[in-house]
C-alpha cells in the first residue's frame, strides 16, 4: 500500500472516531469483565443514598418542606454523585494509564490528545451511569423515589453536572500528570472543595455574601438551585441553567488548558515514558 | 548520504535536564532499510535520544526528522508509520494478550485486524496465549506481546529499546530471526539499543557509540573491530565504555569531545 493511501487512514473523522473507541474499549476490558469494579462503582452512591433516604423517612413526619417535596434530599445526593462520578471517571480513566504504564505506548500511537481526552469523557460517562444508575435503582426499589420523575429537567442538570465534572476530572489528570502519582489523592478529594459552595442540600442564600460571590461562579450552585426550583416550585430556571452551561464551557476549557500544559511539562521533562507506579 | 537515503536523520540533538546535559549535540543518521545499533553504557544517552525521536520528548536544542518529519512538531504524521518496544513501557495487565493487541490494532486503523492479530501472534508464537491475561505471563513471553505490538501496523521505521534483553538464547533468536525477516520483506529501518554485543553483530549494519551523551565513535561492527583491534564488539563496548578509547584510537571522536 503507498504511503498517501496508508495516511489517509490515520486522518479525518473516522480514523479519530476508530481511535476515541480505542480508548473506549480499553477501558471496557477492563470494566465490564469484573463485577468488583462495577459493585464498587455503585456502591458509594448507592450507600449515600440510602443513608439520606431513610433520613428523610424519619424527617418527613414533622417536617413540612419534605412534607412538600419527599425526594428532595434523594435528588440532591443522587445529582452531586453524578459531579463526583462524572470527575472521578476521568481521572481513573487517566490514572489506570499510569499504573499499566501504558501512557509511552498510547502517545507513540497515532492517538492525538483531544482523542484520549474524548475517550476519557466517554468513559466517564459510562462510569457515572453505571455508578448513579445503580444507586437511581435502589432508590426507586427502597424508597419509591423516581429522579426521572423530574422530567426534561434532569438532563438539562445532568448535562451541566457531567461537563463541570468532566472539567475538574481534566485539570486532576494534568496535574497528577505534573506531580505524579502521590497526588491521586487529588483525584478523590479535589471535589469536596466546592461542595460548601454548590448548596448540593441547602439554598446559596444560606452562605456568607462573599461566599456567595464565589458559589455564583461555580456551574453546580446554579444546577442545585435550579433543582430545588424545580422540586419545590415546580419552576424550571433556565437563568440557572445558562449560567451553568456557560460557565462550564470556561471550566471545560480551563481543564483541557492544564491537561494540555501538563502534557507539554510531560514531554519536556521525559515522564511519559517513565512514570508509573 | 543524503537526506532522502535517511529514514533518520539527527543534528546537534541536545536535551538537558536542569543542568544535567543528557545529550549533547548528537549528530548521525539511520539510511532506509538498515539496522543501526545505538549502544552506550547506563546513562549514555540512548534511551533518552530514542524519546526524542519518538515524540515523548522535547530536544532543547537540535533537529531530528524521522521519514522526512520533524520531531516533535510533525509527530502525527509520522507517528502512524512507526513503532517501538521499550522496557520502559507496559501494558494493561488485566487485559487479555488479544484484547491488548485488538487496542492497538484499533489506535493503528488496521484494516483486518483480527487476521493482522493472529498473523504477528503465530509470527512471535503467542498463538496459545491470546486469551491469557497480560499480567499473568513472563517477562520473556511480555517481552515477545511487546514485539508484536511494535510490529502490529507493519511500521517503517521500528524503533527498539533492548528487544530481547529478557529473552532467553532459544526465544531471542528466533526474535531476532523474526526481526531480520520483518526487514528483508518490508524494507524496515531499525534503531537498536541493546546491551547484547552478539546481537548486534549479527543484526546490525552501523553502530553509534554513545558515552556521557555524545557520539563518541560510529561505524559498521566490523569497521569498528577491526579499528579498535579487537576480536568483537564486547571487547569495543568495553573500550568505549571505560574510556581506553583515546589510546587505542586516537584522534578519536570522543578524545575531541574531551578537548
Amino acid at each position: 500500500m503507498n504511503v498517501a493511501a496508508r495516511i489517509e487512514r490515520y486522518t479525518g473523522a473516522a480514523a479519530s472516531a476508530r481511535r476515541v473507541r480505542a480508548v473506549l474499549r480499553r477501558h471496557g476490558y477492563l470494566i465490564l469483565k469484573s463485577w468488583t469494579r462495577i459493585a464498587s462503582m455503585m456502591y458509594y452512591p448507592t450507600v449515600t443514598m440510602v443513608v439520606w433516604g431513610f433520613l428523610t423517612l424519619y424527617l418527613a413526619p414533622t417536617n413540612n418542606f419534605l412534607k412538600d417535596a419527599p425526594g428532595f434530599f434523594i435528588g440532591a445526593v443522587l445529582l452531586w454523585d453524578l459531579l463526583f462520578r462524572g470527575q472521578l471517571g476521568v481521572s481513573l480513566t487517566f490514572i489506570e494509564e499510569f499504573y499499566a504504564r501504558n501512557l509511552g505506548n498510547l502517545f507513540v500511537s497515532p492517538l492525538t490528545l483531544p482523542e484520549y481526552i474524548a475517550g476519557q469523557l466517554a468513559m466517564s460517562m459510562l462510569r457515572a451511569l453505571i455508578g448513579v444508575g445503580g444507586a437511581c435503582l435502589f432508590a426507586f426499589l427502597l424508597f419509591r423515589y423516581s429522579i426521572f420523575s423530574v422530567g426534561f429537567p434532569l438532563i438539562a442538570f445532568f448535562a451541566n453536572l457531567l461537563a463541570f465534572g468532566w472539567a475538574i476530572g481534566l485539570a486532576m489528570s494534568g496535574m497528577i500528570l505534573r506531580l505524579g502519582l502521590g497526588a491521586e489523592e487529588l483525584a478523590w478529594a479535589a471535589i469536596f472543595v466546592i461542595a460548601p459552595v454548590s448548596g448540593v442540600y441547602y439554598p446559596i442564600s444560606v452562605l456568607p455574601s462573599w461566599l456567595q460571590a464565589i458559589a455564583w461562579g461555580i456551574p453546580s450552585a446554579h444546577v442545585f438551585e435550579g433543582m430545588r426550583s424545580v422540586l419545590l416550585q415546580g419552576v424550571f430556571r433556565w437563568d440557572h441553567f445558562w449560567a451553568a452551561a456557560v460557565l462550564n464551557v470556561f471550566y471545560l476549557a480551563l481543564g483541557a488548558a492544564v491537561f494540555a500544559w501538563s502534557m507539554r511539562y510531560a514531554r519536556d521533562r521525559g515522564t511519559l515514558l517513565q512514570m508509573g507506579e | 548520504m543524503t537526506a532522502l537515503d535517511s529514514a533518520i536523520v539527527v543534528t546537534d540533538l541536545s536535551k538537558s535536564y536542569g543542568a544535567v546535559e543528557a545529550v549533547k549535540s548528537v549528530s548521525f543518521a539511520v539510511r532506509r532499510g538498515t539496522t543501526t545499533a545505538l549502544l552506550g553504557g547506563n546513562g549514555a544517552g540512548k534511551t533518552t535520544t530514542l524519546s526524542m525521536l519518538l515524540g515523548l520528548l522535547t530536544p532543547t536544542a537540535g533537529r531530528a526528522t524521522v521519514l522526512g518529519e520533524e520531531m516533535p512538531a510533525q509527530r502525527h504524521r509520522v507517528l502512524p508509520r512507526i513503532n517501538f518496544t521499550s522496557p520502559y513501557v507496559d501494558m494493561p495487565k488485566r487485559l487479555t494478550v488479544g484484547e491488548n493487541l485488538s487496542v492497538f490494532a484499533d489506535l493503528y486503523g488496521l484494516r483486518r485486524p483480527r487476521e493482522r492479530i493472529d498473523e504477528v501472534a503465530e509470527d512471535c508464537d503467542l498463538a496459545g496465549l491470546l486469551k491469557r491475561p497480560y499480567g499473568s505471563l513472563s517477562a520473556g513471553q511480555r517481552t515477545r506481546v511487546s514485539l508484536a505490538k511494535a510490529v502490529l501496523n507493519e511500521p517503517d521505521v521500528l524503533l527498539l529499546d533492548e528487544p530481547t534483553a529478557s529473552l532467553d538464547p532459544d526465544v531471542g533468536d528466533r526474535m531476532r530471526t523474526y526481526l531480520e525477516r520483518y526487514q528483508h520483506r518490508t524494507g524496515c529501518t531499525m534503531l537498536l539499543a541493546s546491551h547484547h554485543m552478539g546481537e548486534v553483530e549479527r543484526m546490525c549494519d552501523d553502530v553509534i557509540m554513545l558515552r556521557a551523551g555524545i557520539v563518541v565513535d560510529q561505524g559498521s561492527p566490523r569497521d569498528l573491530i577491526a579499528r579498535y583491534g579487537r576480536e568483537n564488539m564486547e571487547e569495543v563496548f568495553l573500550d568505549i565504555a571505560r574510556g581506553r578509547i583515546e589510546e587505542r584510537v586516537p584522534g578519536s571522536a570522543a578524545e575531541e569531545g574531551a578537548a
